[in-house]
Order: structure tokens, then sequence, then C-alpha cells
């Protein structure tokens, strides 16, 4: 026997309304677009755009200025993004199948910035939430489920983003350049700073967990449709990986590897997203 | 027939291959792993990596080729060498590529399916993850996994090797480790006097070392516990702390798990010299003195080393000597020799290894 809950039927009720009110308003509202079917499916894109205040993020050329008044210059700007789940302004909630929910942004790899996510109920999307890292279920498995960004053998494109000393991926990742930083690289003397903040907490003993998830709120919905993918366009700021809870000193603290202090990151950088915009193809008018 | 071994994996695998599972790895001859009698079951999944001759050879000729380092030079073999248990012999600390010194002593290769934690400190717990560290380090063999697949797949032999343990030419980061851990796995040490002793099968120890197995499982088992002589844990032996290796707690990063240990096994202790994870004791004589005399507290020794206000495990020079006689029972000199695991094993692809 099938019985409505609240919910449902409040969903239901809500859905009625909001097609009577958009059908009696077709005319007046050159905006609207057809009701979603959410029999059909459709696709959408989620934008990365790395940036560091008000300005774009340019490896090694541009010098930019952290909340300790020190500047720098970043090289590598790397991290996972998963178990991704929409929501929509119905409340109707669409989680990406585990397997397909791991991406990896590189900065310095301009594809990585784009995750398009298939497959994807009809409907009007208004929340996106994420983790930042890779969890700890997925931290723990064997060898042959870890494929695609997952694999450990790190790429010849880029930076690893596993630590094979103690087995666990590496959730971000940021390497630069600041005269203000007490480190001194041994190789060349130049003066650098490098975080590197992974931790699932533990496999037998507990330990730093620095999985963080997130939820972006999004000022316009993305109208997924069968016939349109609407583009949702996060800004990312790596200014905020420096400051938030925890104000970072390149003179004081240069880098981080898997420890205590980093989870001081983590708790800044679970803030470093925003949805700024979304274009919605077709039907769109700004 | 006394049959003192158990073949499990046989049966393991011939279920797997009733059932035409895909992953299955493309083979007649399957083989290989035996249970000793006196052994508990072990702890790796076989299940996720059957192994069979095919996958074993391949794993056997990784695990000897220098193609694994970045300029050839380094092989695994390099600084787990058999004759010496799998253990890099006459340095303290293992040397690498250029030769840099490692931090630690090298371990061995020896029984590993029964292991839950590798390294020292057990930052790894999974044998099919551990080669990229090794791989990558750029004190050990300086290379990048990614380049490490690249080579083999240009390779004239490798990657019809990879066909005959796997099916298919492909090297994927998942076939390359897991028939490295093939390799490993075979590794099994068991056939000591003591093993013939347990196992009634005509060893026979004598009144020195009966004592001193007495002795031991008094004075040592609660850690060099069961028959891999490891009860798996990390403890603090008290030994007076020479460098900034916190060991366990670099993993947990618990204050209590500071210079603490992987409990070794002293299987083939004979043979593993220098001892400890710095290598710094050189004889076993050394290593009953500082258990005798050299234990020093701290706020995480291990509490079975101060029991009743003494410091250290007493015993007189009577009781010493007869430890180390039962110590030396735990050699299994088929275990340094067997031809099998011998780099002399490796067949060359174009002379040997059946290609199907
Ligand atoms: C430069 C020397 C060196 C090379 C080359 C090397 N190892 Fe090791 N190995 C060591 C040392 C030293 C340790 C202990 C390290 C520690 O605990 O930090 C070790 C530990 C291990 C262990 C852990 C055993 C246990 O009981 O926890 C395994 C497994 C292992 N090595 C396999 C390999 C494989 C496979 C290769 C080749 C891909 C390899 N090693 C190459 C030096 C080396
Ligand atoms: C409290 C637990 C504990 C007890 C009791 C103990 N050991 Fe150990 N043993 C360890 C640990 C832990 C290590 C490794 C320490 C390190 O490297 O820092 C070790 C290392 C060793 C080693 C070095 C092995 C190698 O390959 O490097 C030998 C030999 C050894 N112990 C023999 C003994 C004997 C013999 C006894 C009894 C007289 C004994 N141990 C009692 C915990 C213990």
């Amino acid at each position: 026997m099938k019985t409505f809950s609240f919910h449902q039927l409040a969903g239901l009720i809500i859905t009625v309304l909001a097609s009577i009110f958009l059908g009696c308003n077709k005319e007046g509202n050159k905006h609207s677009e057809p009701a979603p079917d959410i029999n059909k499916r459709g696709s959408i894109i989620l934008k990365f755009d790395n940036v560091v205040g008000d300005k774009d993020l340019v490896l090694g050329a541009a010098t930019y200025k952290n909340a300790s008044n020190e500047d720098f210059t970043v090289d590598v700007f790397q991290y996972y993004i998963s178990n991704i789940k929409l929501k929509t302004n119905d409340g109707r909630e669409y989680i990406v199948p585990q397997d397909e929910s791991y991406f990896l942004v590189r900065e310095h790899v301009a594809a990585s910035q784009r995750i398009t996510i298939s497959n994807v109920p009809e409907g009007d999307y208004v929340e996106v939430t994420f983790t930042i890292g890779v969890d700890s279920l997925r931290s723990t498995m064997p060898i042959e489920r870890r494929t695609g960004v997952l694999d450990i053998a790190d790429s010849a494109t880029g930076k690893p983003m596993y630590w094979t000393w103690n087995s666990g991926y590496i959730f971000v990742k940021i390497e630069g350049t600041s005269p203000q930083s007490s480190y001194t690289r041994p190789s060349d003397g130049q003066r650098r700073f490098f975080y590197h903040v992974g931790g699932f907490g533990g496999y037998s003993s507990v330990t730093v967990n620095n999985i963080r998830t997130t939820t972006l709120r999004s000022p316009e919905p993305a109208r997924v449709r069968s016939n349109k993918t609407p583009s949702v366009h996060i800004l990312v700021d790596v200014l905020k990986i420096f400051s938030g809870s925890y104000t970072v000193s390149f003179a004081t603290n240069p880098y981080s590897h898997f420890s205590v202090w980093s989870s001081n990151l983590a708790n800044n950088y679970v803030n470093m997203f925003k949805i700024d915009h979304v274009h919605n193809v077709g039907g769109h008018t700004h | 027939m006394k049959g003192f071994i158990v073949l499990i994996a046989i049966t393991l695998t011939s279920c797997a291959y009733k059932e035409e599972d895909k992953q299955a790895p493309f083979s007649s001859k399957k083989i290989l792993f035996q249970v000793p009698k006196n052994f508990p079951s072990p702890v790796y999944d076989f299940s996720r990596n059957p192994i069979t001759q095919e996958g074993f050879e391949l794993g056997r000729a990784l695990f000897y080729d220098g193609i694994l380092s970045r300029d050839g030079t380094v092989s695994c073999s390099f600084c787990h060498i058999q004759t010496s248990a799998f253990t890099q012999h006459g340095h303290a600390v293992s040397h690498g590529i250029d030769d840099l010194p490692t931090r630690r002593n090298s371990q061995p290769i020896m029984n590993l399916a029964w292991v839950r934690f590798f390294f020292w400190d057990g930052g790894v717990f999974d044998l099919d993850l551990f080669p990229p560290h090794p791989i990558q380090a750029p004190n050990e063999m300086g290379e990048t996994m990614s380049n490490v697949l690249e080579k083999l797949r240009k390779h004239p032999h490798y990657p019809k090797m990879f066909k005959a343990a796997f099916g298919t030419e492909e090297i994927t980061t998942d076939r390359f480790l897991k028939a490295l851990s093939q390799f490993q796995l075979m590794c099994i040490s068991a056939n000591s006097r003591y093993d013939k002793f347990v196992r009634n099968e005509g060893g026979i120890l004598t009144s020195d070392e009966l004592k001193g197995l007495s002795l031991f499982r008094e004075k040592c088992s609660v850690c060099h516990a069961g028959e891999l002589f490891t009860d798996g844990t990390f403890r603090n032996n008290g030994l007076p702390v020479y460098s900034n290796d916190l060991g366990r707690a670099e993993i947990t990063l618990n204050p209590d798990d500071r210079y603490k240990f992987k409990v070794p096994s002293l299987r083939n202790v004979v043979y593993t010299a220098p001892y400890m994870h710095d290598g710094r004791f050189k004889t076993l004589d050394a290593v009953l003195e500082h258990y005798r005399k050299g234990v020093v507290d701290s706020a995480t020794t291990d509490p079975i080393l101060k029991q009743n206000g003494i410091l250290g495990i007493p015993m007189s020079d009577e009781e010493k000597r007869q430890i180390i006689a039962f110590l030396q029972t735990l050699t299994d000199t088929s275990f340094i020799t067997r031809f099998e695991l011998s780099e002399f094993a490796i067949k060359t692809p174009t002379n040997n290894v059946k290609i199907r």
C-alpha cells in the first residue's frame, strides 16, 4: 500500500500550485521554461573558476597578498570534489551515483575545471552539496576500485594527490612562492610555501579528519531540461584558504603535510566556494 | 602422507573458475598459496587477487627489475635481498638510488599475507598499496609510478607477461601492483627447525633450545606472539631515542603513539641483522642486553617492560644464551635459498614464458 508522506504531499501541492501560477502568468513571464518533467533526464555543468579575491588566478605569473599582508604567487593548485548532490527548488534531491562522483580540479588542466553531470532528472536546481576531498570509505577501497582521478599512480600532468607513506589522498594542494616565507627550498634557494591537506580520519585508529562538505545556494535556479544544459559558475577563492577561522602566515607556518595544524586550512577552505551565477542555455536573458 | 599444508587458495580459485568470473585471471596453472599447518588464516584478501603461476612470475620479474627506478640501478631486491631473508644486509638504514640513505632499516619480505599494516609505523594498510612508496621516494628508486607503467608498456616482453597473467596486454596500476603482491605473498617462510618441531615433522630441539623456547614464551611472546612471532601491534620497547622518528605517532598524530614501532616477526632473525627500526644493534646479544639492561622509561614505554617496578626483562646470562639458542631455531634456510624466489628463476619471455 502506498501512502503519501507529509513532505511528498506538501511537495505535490506546491508543485500543482506553482504550475497553476506559472501557467496563469505565461504571457507575463518571458523567462519561464516549460515545467520540468521528472521522468526526463538532462545534464548540468559545474564550472570551477579559481580566483584570488577579485583577481583571476594565474599560475606563476601574478602576485597576490594574503590576509597577513604577505605577497605570494601560486604555482600548483588542485583539489578533489566528490559525492555531489543537487537539490531542486521543490526539494527533490539528485545524488550523483557514487562511482561517478569523484573529480580532481586542477588549475593547470582547463578541462578538469568543468564537471559535467549527466542523467540528472529535469528540475530547477538551486543547491549543490559536495565533499572537498575523498570520503573515508573510498579512501580505504581496494586498488581495483581506485580508477580515473583516484588512480594512485601520479599522473605525468600534475603533482601527485596521494600519500604513499600514509595511505590516503591529498584533498587540497596549493604551492607557491612568498618572499615572507620562512622556508627556503634547498635545491634553488627559493622562498616557498606549500600546503598538502588530507586525512580521512584514520584506518584503525582515530586521527585527523579533514573531510569537509559544503552546500552552496544558487542565486538563481539552474534549469535542467532534457534539451537544455545549464552551467553553474562556481568561484573558488584561494584567499579564503589563508583566512577565515584562522589567519595563515607564510612566515609562521610556511608548509603543512599530514598534521593536526592542517585542519585550520580545511576549516578555512570549506568556505572558499561560492556560486556566482548560472547560465541557463536558451530562455536565458542576461 | 604428512600433508602439513592446506591448499585453500586452490579451492578458492577453482570455485572462481566454475563461475566463469570475469575477474579470474587468465591461467590454467593456478597455484599456489599454501597456509602452513601451524599458521593462522591469512589477512590478505586473495579473492581479489588469486595467485597464479603467471602472475607470480610477472611479480618476480618486476621485483628484480631496475626498470622500476629512475636510472635502472635500483630494484626492490636491492634492499630486499633473498639471502638476508629479503632485507638489506650491512646497512643500519637502507640505501637507495644515488646511495642516499633512507630513514629506517629495511624489513623482510616474508609472510606478508599475515601482515595487516606495513612499514615500521604501519602507515600503509594494504600490500597492494605499498610499492608506489619505494618507487617514488627520492632516496629509494626516485621514479614516478606513471613513468614506470609507461616504460613497461614500451618494453619488448612485459606486455606479453601481463597478458599471460591477466588476459590482455593492458598495463594498469591495478595489475602492476597485484603482480608485485603475488610475488611477495609467495615469500612464505615456515620451514625452520622450530616449525618442524611444532608440526611434529621430525624437528628436534636441544635441551638448551627447549629451555630458550619456554623462556621466550614467558618473557617475549606477549609481543612477539603466536606462530608469526608478532601480535602486529605498535609498541615502544624502551629504546633510547636517537632521532626525530616518532614511529606510529607519525601516522596517528597521537602523542600516546610516540616511539612505538611495529613488533617485528623474529623468524629468520639470524639473517635480518642489524636490528630494530633504525638498525642500531648488530647482534642478538646486543638486543638481549637491551632488554636486560638498556630499557629506558618514557611516557610510552610498554607497561610489560616495567612490571613490579623493574625496568626491562630480567634474565641470567644462562637464560640469555638459551633464548638466543632458541631464536636460532627460527632460521629457515629453505626460504633464503628457494630457487623460485630467486632472480635466477626469471625466465626471459622469449625462451621460457608461455604466451598464449
Ligand atoms: C632503498 C631501499 C629499498 C628499496 C629499493 C625498496 N625497499 Fe622496501 N623497504 C625498505 C625499508 C627501509 C623498509 C622499512 C621502511 C619503513 O618502515 O619506513 C621497507 C619496507 C618494505 C615493506 C614493508 C614490510 C613490512 O613488514 O611492513 C614492503 C612490503 C616492501 N618494503 C616492499 C618493497 C617493494 C615491493 C619494493 C620495490 C617496488 C621495495 N620494497 C623497494 C627499503 C627499500
Ligand atoms: C613490550 C613488547 C615486547 C617485548 C616484551 C619484547 N619485544 Fe622484542 N621488539 C618489540 C618491538 C616493538 C620491537 C621493534 C622496536 C623498534 O624497532 O623500535 C622489537 C624488536 C625486537 C628484535 C629486533 C628484530 C628485528 O628484526 O629488527 C628482536 C631480536 C627482539 N625484539 C627480540 C625480543 C626478545 C628475545 C624478547 C624477550 C626477551 C623481546 N623481544 C621482548 C617489542 C617487544
